[in-house]
């Protein structure tokens, strides 16, 4: 279990925060344009690495903030932690 | 059986309170301090239980948690009674009562004992093989197997013990409390860190503590004493937290780590009371330093598990911390060093050691010749190869090794004894640095596994003997050394050290020592609790298991409750010998927590009974329990289910109260749905987006049914929405619904759209909700707030005012869930009882009748409203539901708009809403229950399912609705409904009842 760095909280225990998956995926702002296709693209397609991966994560008991983070699935090592709209600060 | 082993000299014991227990039923006495394992042995008691499958009589074979045999089963009451404690961790306690376990009729003549002698027929696997045929037998198979085999027996009763959880945040915490563990803790604490350090026994210092030996001496005085010292000192330190009877069970992540302290297992039952038994330490270490020492390996020849038969050290630990005699006539066999201290000690007490069997050619160590020097015998490069003894070890026989030991050569001497001490050297405890995602690395020179210092995760550091030092030199200038850097030191108490140390590193190890015999013919025991034997780990290999994990598994080694820590090296270095793989290659089985066996009282704490989950209750509840009302469960919530009068059932009660709500009024308790306050200039704008039809134009004090899909078209929640103000409202939510919907607008609101002004807060708990319906619930509303005026006019159907009640302000509504003309108050939480029987008495002349929702869910069946969740599964659109009138086509987008029109949402074949009418009007229909068209085709289509179903008393038949295959076009259609012992027939309708106009509305 490891601890993340709320960029609003400051650090805290893993188990007070939700994983909301792959992150950077935008929501088509004109979904009514698209192929089915493009729209399962959208909705269902996740790459789920093994590695390191850009994250959605919510202090769902804290201050209910989402923010983005950069972390290596394979050891949970934390690369980053930005908020939402940020660009992500390391490739 | 009464002689008494016990010697008067020793520091540790205390030998002037005695101490009664019982074991198998015999009274006996030791001392305060013993251990349950040290007391037998000092009551010539070695033979404590049976094995696991072959029934042999097994005894006390180590003074530690590695303990294989020693399980008992603590006392007989059916809520306390503790199975599978290892007779060597429990201390002694006035009254404890323990008994032998996986025998019968007694430990002494147990007739599965059979097995011993069946043995040959019962290979690794043999379960696997036999019972595979027929299938059909398994149950039968089964229960004998389960009655034959088996450690000890659970409590049928609830645990009434007290468990603990806490926290800790220290700087450094040390694993172990032995002489590495001391040095580390001291060292920490001196430089002002705080820290915790552990350890499982009730004293500290580990081995070195009772290691009285003028060899061994640090700053010229022994050992020992330089130790007890040391520990005294440690008590000056208040930012150092010692726990003992502490064992770390968990080593996770970025050390994060558990540990369960025992705080009344040693108190005897009458001081328990009222105290908590354990606490689980939830510890959130800067650092870690793991001294989790080393235990010693037994040596692997045939017959090697008789009672009698026991680690070297345990013997030396039995004699010198609690004065206890293992034997009379011992004998030692080693391969390395540490087997002569124990010699000596038990020289130095009195004991007779008839000889020392050591395999190696000789050893040129001081302590060996300490041991010459006092006369003792050593038959050099020579092995056992069989002992002799049925419930305790009478005689073992000896022979010379072949120089490349292989083999064994020359005549077989035999010699009696009653006890014989064995050494294979060391083993690590790597446990902790494993789990902690640590890699090892093999060291050949002494065939152990140690961590490796390349692969061990950040701000932790292992030292001492489970590091793989082993002598006393090493282990204190090394952890200095190490620490100096690890914690960042520059000078320390410790940086002028003088040791002696008469040890040598010297061990020849063979894995498994040969026999005149050939191997079908011996019994050289490995895993001493699950019965595997060499001959068991080189027949899964001869069979082509090759995975280390799959030839666990199959031979079973190493997984009883010791996990094998005893065995697993010795699997491990058989296999590599057979397969001719390098041990580093071949690497362990995976060590997972927990280190030791937690009982489920510490895990869960004191999460049980009503502390296991939330109970949320209404702040009518106490009105709904004072009026009998059966409760329900929704989600975490208390809702009442049905208000019985008169020792009515369920169905009278339901029957009366609907009838009653068309009739003339009831009243509900909905203060459970979920309550959104939106505030913002942009919520017209979110509320488009997230329902799926149009609020642009909603008028303020006006109210809007809604339906919020998920991103995949599916129907997700629904409720009403109403406009308080300007730039404020209000909208409610399915009670399970609640908490995920505002997530999901906060996912929303936070990511996709952070351009809207828009904020969210949870009034759920603050507002409580009443609902009044039937024809004469104006009147009572006129009642109770004689200043509205009630017209349709000014207060039509969905729409809201706000009014004052006693001086407090509510909001009311008037919507409907039940198709009667309805409303709903809106009040402080504090003042909703007082409001609700405000109700009561102004409906007391209109027969204003309470309802649960069961009723509710009728009346709203009764006219076709769903219920999410109950009438849907998330797999269903809102044309499915025949709701396509709430969809907002002009719309430019709303969460879910696109997935309406994928290839499969528009598919004319999915399950669609439908009423249901049995043929028969009074057979009600089992929600869940199939529907079929053809019963005689096989396999039978399924074409759908009863979602809900009840008798209306309004419409006096069986109404219920379904989802069928293309259910919008076979209105009309017959169908069946198979059930166990009959099929029903029953015709599709559509989904609305009652009041198909919605007359009632504003009747």
């Amino acid at each position: 279990m490891f601890i993340i760095n709320c960029p609003y909280c400051g650090e805290r225990d893993q188990t007070e925060f939700s994983c909301g998956g792959e992150a950077h995926i935008e929501r088509p702002k004109q979904p009514t344009e698209l192929s089915d296709d493009q729209w399962a693209e959208y909705l269902f397609m996740r790459k789920n690495i093994k590695g390191v991966q850009f994250e959605r994560w919510n202090h769902a008991h804290g201050c209910r903030k989402w923010f983005n983070i950069i972390r290596d699935t394979s050891n949970d090592n934390i690369h980053a932690v930005y908020k939402m709209g940020e660009k992500p600060p390391v490739k | 059986m009464s002689k008494n082993l016990r010697i008067n000299k020793n520091n540790f014991i205390d030998q002037t309170t005695r101490i009664s227990f019982k074991f198998n039923g015999q009274q006996l006495f030791g001392y305060k301090g013993d251990t349950l394992a040290s007391a037998l042995l000092a009551n010539n008691i070695h033979l404590v239980g049976r094995s696991f499958k072959y029934h042999r009589p097994r005894g006390i074979m180590t003074c530690g948690s590695e303990e294989p045999n020693a399980i008992v089963q603590i006392g007989n009451d059916s809520s306390l009674t503790d199975p599978n404690v290892r007779a060597t961790e429990i201390e002694l306690y006035e009254g404890l009562e323990a008994s032998s376990q996986n025998c019968w009729p007694s430990v002494n003549f147990d007739i599965g004992g059979i097995n011993n002698f069946l043995s040959p027929l019962l290979p690794a696997g043999f379960y696997y093989k036999t019972f595979m045929w027929p299938a059909s037998f398994w149950e039968k198979y089964e229960y004998f197997i389960r009655h034959s085999a088996g450690l000890g027996k659970a409590p049928t009763k609830s645990d009434p013990d007290i468990y603990d959880h806490q926290y800790s945040h220290c700087d450094v915490l040390v694993v172990g409390g032995g002489i590495s563990g001391i040095i580390s803790a001291k060292l920490s604490a001196e430089k002002g860190l705080d820290t915790f350090l552990i350890d499982d026994k009730n004293f500290l210092g580990g081995s070195t503590i009772y290691q009285e030996n003028e060899a061994y001496k640090i700053n010229d005085i022994y050992s020992n004493e330089w130790l007890a010292k040391e520990i005294k000192s440690l008590k000056n330190y208040p930012n150092l937290i010692i726990k003992n009877r502490t064992s770390l069970a968990a080593f996770h992540g970025y050390n994060y780590l558990l540990a369960r302290e025992n705080l009344t297992d040693h108190l005897s039952i009458s001081d328990r009371k009222n105290k908590i038994r354990q606490r689980l330490w939830k510890i959130r270490a800067k650092k870690v330093i793991i001294a989790s020492g080393s235990i010693e390996r037994p040596l692997i020849f045939s017959n090697n598990d008789r009672p009698g038969i026991i680690l070297s050290s345990s013997i030396k630990k039995y004699i010198d911390y609690y004065g206890v005699k293992t034997g009379e006539n011992i004998s030692l066999f080693t391969n390395n060093d540490s087997a002569y201290e124990t010699a000596i000690s038990l020289n130095k007490s009195g004991v007779k050691v008839n000889i020392i069997v050591d395999i190696r050619k000789n050893s040129e160590s001081l302590i060996v010749k300490e041991a010459l020097d006092l006369g003792l015998k050593v038959l050099w490069e020579s092995t056992v190869v069989e002992t002799q003894g049925y419930k305790k070890i009478k005689s073992f026989e000896v022979m010379k090794l072949s120089e490349d030991g292989n083999n064994v050569i020359g005549n077989k001497t035999k010699h009696n004894c009653d006890c014989l001490g064995i050494s294979g050297g060391w083993t690590p405890m790597v446990h902790l640095f494993t789990q902690s995602g640590g890699k090892l690395k093999f060291r050949n020179e002494d065939n152990v596994f140690i961590p490796d210092q390349d692969k061990t995760p950040p701000n932790q550091i292992s030292v001492g003997s489970c590091n793989g030092e082993f002598k006393l030199d090493e282990i204190v200038t090394r952890t200095i050394k190490n620490l100096k850097s690890f914690l960042d030191l520059s000078k320390t108490c410790y940086d002028e050290m003088k040791i002696n140390c008469p040890e040598e590193k010297s061990k020849r190890n063979i894995w498994l020592l040969p026999s005149d015999k050939p191997i079908g013919k011996t019994k050289p025991f490995l895993d001493f609790q699950n019965d595997s034997t060499a001959k068991d780990v080189k027949l899964a290999l001869r069979e082509g298991f090759k995975s280390i994990e799959h030839v666990k598994r199959y031979t079973t080694t190493g997984m009883g409750t010791d996990q094998g820590k005893l065995s697993n090296m010795h699997a491990l270095g058989i296999i590599a010998d057979t397969t001719g793989t390098n041990m580093g290659e071949l690497g362990t089985t995976t060590f997972r927590p927990p280190y030791t066996p937690l009982t489920f009282g510490a895990i869960v704490g004191r999460n049980v009974g009503e502390f296991f989950d939330h109970t949320r209750k209404t702040a009518i509840h106490n009105w709904h329990v004072k009026n009998n009302a059966e409760f329900e469960n929704v989600g975490q919530w208390k809702r009442p289910w049905y208000f019985p009068k008169n020792g009515e059932n369920m169905h009278q009660a339901v029957q009366r109260e609907s009838k009653a709500a068309r009739n003339s009024a009831g009243i509900l308790d909905a203060s459970t749905l979920g309550k959104i306050d939106i505030q913002g200039t942009d919520v017209s704008e979110f509320l488009n987006r997230v329902y799926t039809n149009a609020w642009s134009k909603l008028e303020i004090g006006k109210c809007r049914y809604g339906l919020m899909l998920n991103e995949d078209g599916m129907v997700y929640d629904d409720g009403v929405t109403t406009r308080l103000g300007e730039n404020h409202y209000i909208m409610t939510t399915t009670t399970g619904g609640a908490a995920n919907v505002l997530s999901k607008l906060e996912d929303y609101l936070q990511t996709e759209w952070p351009e809207l002004d828009v904020y969210l807060t949870t009034v759920t708990d603050q507002y409580s909700t009443i609902s009044i319906c039937g024809p004469n619930s104006k009147n009572i509303i006129s009642k109770i707030v004689p200043s509205l005026d009630l017209s349709d006019s000014n207060f039509p159907h969905m729409s809201f005012k706000n009014i004052k009640i006693s001086n407090v302000n509510c909001r009311i509504m008037r919507i409907s869930f039940t198709g009667e003309h309805s409303y709903e108050i809106n009040i402080q939480s504090n003042y909703a009882e007082d409001l609700w029987i405000k109700c009561m008495e102004a409906g007391k002349e209109f027969n204003l009748t309470p309802y649960g929702t069961e009723t509710m869910h009728l009346l709203r069946a009764e006219k076709g409203f769903i219920i999410t969740g109950q009438d849907t599964d998330g797999t269903l659109t809102p044309s499915d539901l025949q709701m396509d009138w709430i969809i907002g086509k002009k719309k430019f987008d709303f969460i879910g708009k696109r997935s309406l029109y994928r290839s499969d949402t528009i598919r004319e074949d999915r399950k669609q809403l439908v009423g249901l009418l049995t043929d028969d009007p009074k057979e009600v229909l089992e929600e869940g229950a199939q529907l079929v068209e053809n019963i005689n085709t096989k396999p039978v289509e399924m074409l759908g399912h009863v979602t809900s179903s009840y008798f209306s008393p309004n419409l006096n038949k069986s109404i219920a609705l379904a989802v069928v295959k293309s259910g919008k076009k076979l209105k009309g259609k017959k169908l069946i409904v198979p059930m166990e012992n009959k099929n029903i027939n029953v015709t599709i309708t559509d989904t609305v009842f009652y009041d198909k106009e919605n007359k009632r509305l504003n009747a």
